[in-house]
């Protein structure tokens, strides 16, 4: 009996490369973009509609808005001398500059972000954490989003409450007007809108922290890297 | 003028379904997704919400349009799309109705992967992101080159009335598909 062959099904062919091609890139996509994006430079920003590759996250319905007339950051809890700080107040503590990477958790990066703003010791200097004080709180004015540091993670080198973020203010999507910078940690950590800072014995669970992220959220070492 | 039928009422109805669910799912996830839009909007708890209810609605919908249409329809035109070379679809047509198929899965995976990241890192991965980012270009991609062909190019455009009242010219169906025998 003669038979007509069946012709090759390259469709299906197609359909289940794509499929498989798109849930193995799960293991393969970020360490290939990286090679692809650190050997043809500028890639990055060619492709994507995000400025720099920032993404903008928030939990509550609206970013707060920021008023130089009103807004205050206030430093309390257990310290010697509680501040309330204005937004000249704070523009007038001697200020640091530093280059860093920001990682976030979900997998993005932003390399070489410049930033202006305060150190942490220079906070401490005036407002004298008080020695039980091991923890900081750090409250944003996007409620519910709090989230806590150890002092000795606070006094790292480059950890900065930073009001500039390239050459610019802090603008309302990036925590504007002052935001915690930690580059050794996952975003999450960098509290943005940030307008309390509270001196407590020990640090809590911030936000994520509260739905399973690593409280010590080292950029390679935890959340499972 | 003799008109032939291009699409049946089923092959419509997933078309319009799939079309206004990506439509919806573009808008509110580059709601999400560029950093102006966020700003602008707000609202991103809703958004969110809005944004997986609507996958999840899109999926759905696609299966419930499948189960209560003509399925042995659908499954001649599935085996029609595994082949490629010309018949009632030209290549073009089958590569980018296969690709859209494929992507409906991969959407729905990295889409659930982020929901459920967000609530166990054990289901968190650093290319989900990217992945589902990929989807998005290269989707918008073959839909910008969809409507130009279905709205715009004079050649083709009349091929939206295949896709809106189920005919087509039978003489612009011979000039553009010469190996399709069509019902008349």
């Amino acid at each position: 009996m003669d038979s007509v062959p069946e012709p090759k099904r390259y469709g299906r062919g197609l359909f289940l490369a794509t499929v498989a091609g798109g849930l193995t890139s799960l293991a393969w996509g970020r360490p290939v973009w990286s090679r692809v994006s650190s050997a043809f430079s500028g890639i990055e920003s060619a492709v994507p509609l995000v400025p720099h590759g920032w993404r903008i996250y928030s939990v509550s319905d609206h970013m707060p808005t920021f008023d130089p007339k009103t807004w205050r950051l206030a430093i309390d809890g257990l310290v010697t001398n509680k501040l309330t700080l204005t937004y000249s107040d704070l523009r007038d503590l001697p200020s640091a500059h530093q280059v860093s990477t920001f990682h976030c958790v979900t997998g993005w990066t932003v390399k070489n972000v410049r930033w202006r703003g305060v150190r942490l010791q220079t906070i401490f200097d005036h407002a004298q954490p008080l020695p039980n004080a091991h923890g900081l709180q750090f409250v944003s004015a996007e409620v519910p989003y709090i989230d806590y540091l150890t002092k000795k993670q606070a006094l790292l080198p480059d950890v900065m409450l930073a009001y500039e973020m390239d050459g610019k203010p802090l603008t309302r999507d990036h925590g504007s007007p002052l935001r915690l910078v930690i580059p050794d940690m996952y975003g999450y950590k960098g509290v943005k809108w940030l307008d309390r800072i509270n001196l407590v014995p020990q640090p809590g669970d911030g936000y994520w922290e509260l739905l399973g992220y690593d409280r010590d959220a080292w950029v390679g070492h935890s959340n499972g890297y | 003028m003799s008109y032939v039928t291009r699409f049946s009422r089923t092959e419509r109805t997933l078309h319009w379904v799939n079309a206004v669910a990506f439509l919806f799912l573009l808008a509110t996830g580059l709601i999400l997704y560029l950093p102006r839009l966020s700003v602008l909007v707000g609202r991103r708890p809703l958004m969110k919400d809005l944004h997986f209810w609507g996958g999840i609605g899109w999926v759905s919908a696609l299966v419930i349009v499948i189960a209560l249409g003509d399925r042995r329809g659908l499954l001649r035109t599935a085996r029609e799309l595994e082949q490629l070379r010309p018949s009632r679809f030209n290549v073009g047509q089958k590569v980018n109705a296969i690709l859209n198929a494929a992507f409906v899965l991969l959407f729905l995976a990295s889409g659930l992967l982020l929901w459920l990241g967000e609530r166990d890192t054990t289901f968190r991965f650093a290319s989900t992101v990217l992945l589902h980012d990929w989807l998005l270009y290269i989707a918008s991609g073959l839909l910008l080159g969809h409507l130009y062909l279905a709205l715009i190019h004079p050649a083709t455009r009349h091929s939206l009335r295949g896709m809106t009242r189920g005919t087509v010219r039978e003489e612009w169906a011979k000039r553009h598909y010469p190996n399709w025998r069509a019902e008349q």
